[in-house]
């Protein structure tokens, strides 16, 4: 059994972790100034939405060229945020938003991705 | 003063369980969600030849998806190690983002937990603590390892390393639209985490900036660049503390039962 690329997982390991420790482990974090914990305070709406939004607005090709991209996917998302806002439920929500998908693309209106 | 401090501690301890459900019930669409990709990065993994213990050794040393996923790619094309790990380190660069951002509510926690913690920091494990932590207030180890370990590095490195063994037998989870899982819950946790007119403004923000450079230049650097620039479009509305702050509520998740 091949054990090459075990290595390689190792240092893409090695490098993944000081984007995720430095800050975690960093001094001082009891005493950040008030502006910058309001800054961090919103990091998480904002990267959050980012995620999303880039998950279903941009595809890449082979070659991971990016292209925007308008499908059944904005639908469920909206579905989703909907039923968030209006019984404050994610898990219902997820599951309308893959319903959604799922029964389009069983119906064939929409393609599989 | 005594009844008083009691009764504190016990309206503490009942948000915190009230907290901790909804915190388990959220993270059951991740664990969907991360079995399912975790099946097909599985395949991928079979079909570019990987061997179970490379496959679990991605999965316990990296253990951030995008970056697995395009490692594939990479070995299968033939990049160079050098190359490979620069891109993976580009790719997760934004997780500094996410620590940044929980690193203040682990300011109490001690080193080997906070060292731990950060090395279970993936997108799913951030968007089910911040919200978590922002509903009580202040860090729950038990709800963020819940959440890094239980929901995400468990499923996601058991259905990766059983995709890779059990093959083609296992159906696309795009038809079950499982695809949208991801997307749903970071959007879905997202409004969860909308306090005010701020946190509006930084995830409308976040999201175009992101949606903006991914499409001139790339995903990863899309969702670093929103990350970025979202909270400071938010910082330019006036603060909580003014006269005009918007009469939004704290917007729990998990079910009306609880408000």
């Amino acid at each position: 059994m091949s054990t090459a690329l075990v290595g390689l997982a190792l240092l893409m390991g090695l490098v993944t972790y000081p984007s995720r420790a430095l800050p975690m482990l960093a001094p001082g974090l009891d005493r950040l100034p008030p502006l910058l914990l309001a800054y961090l305070r919103l990091v998480g709406p904002a990267v959050l939405a980012a995620l999303a939004a880039v998950a279903v607005a941009v595809v890449l090709d082979a070659d991971r060229n990016p292209s925007f991209h308008v499908g059944v996917e904005w639908l469920a998302v909206a579905a989703c945020v909907l039923i968030v806002i209006r019984w404050r439920n994610l898990l219902a929500g997820l599951v309308a938003g893959a319903l959604l998908v799922a029964v389009l693309r069983a119906a064939g209106i929409v393609p599989l991705p | 003063m005594a009844a008083s401090a009691a009764a504190s501690s016990t309206t503490t301890a009942a948000e915190l369980r009230a907290s901790r459900r909804r915190l388990v019930g959220d993270s059951l669409g991740i664990i969907v969600s991360a079995s399912g990709f975790g099946l097909v990065l599985g395949l991928a993994y079979r079909a570019a030849g990987f061997s179970p213990i490379e496959v679990g050794a991605m999965g316990v040393f990296v253990f951030a998806g995008a970056a697995q996923f395009a490692a594939v790619g990479y070995v299968v094309g033939g990049l160079s190690w050098l190359g490979i790990i620069l891109l993976t380190a580009f790719l997760n660069s934004r997780h500094f983002l996410y620590a940044a951002a929980l690193a203040p509510y682990f300011a109490g926690a001690s080193r080997p937990v906070r060292a731990v913690a950060a090395h279970l920091l993936t997108d799913e494990a951030f968007a089910l603590a911040i919200a978590h932590f922002r509903r009580i207030g202040r860090l729950d180890t038990w709800g963020y390892f819940w959440g890094a370990f239980v929901a995400t590095f468990i499923p996601w490195n058991v259905a990766t390393i059983v995709g890779s063994l059990v093959g083609g037998q296992i159906p696309d989870p795009s038809r079950f639209g499982l695809d949208i899982v991801f997307p749903c819950a970071m959007a879905g946790l997202a409004v969860g985490l909308i306090t005010g007119r701020r946190e509006v403004v930084a995830a409308i923000t976040g999201a175009v900036v992101a949606v903006a450079v991914s499409l001139a230049w790339d995903p990863a650097a899309g969702i670093l660049a929103g990350g970025l620039i979202g909270p400071l479009a938010g910082l330019a509305m006036p603060g909580p503390k003014g006269a005009d702050e918007p009469p939004l509520s704290p917007m729990p998740l998990g079910g009306e039962d609880e408000r």
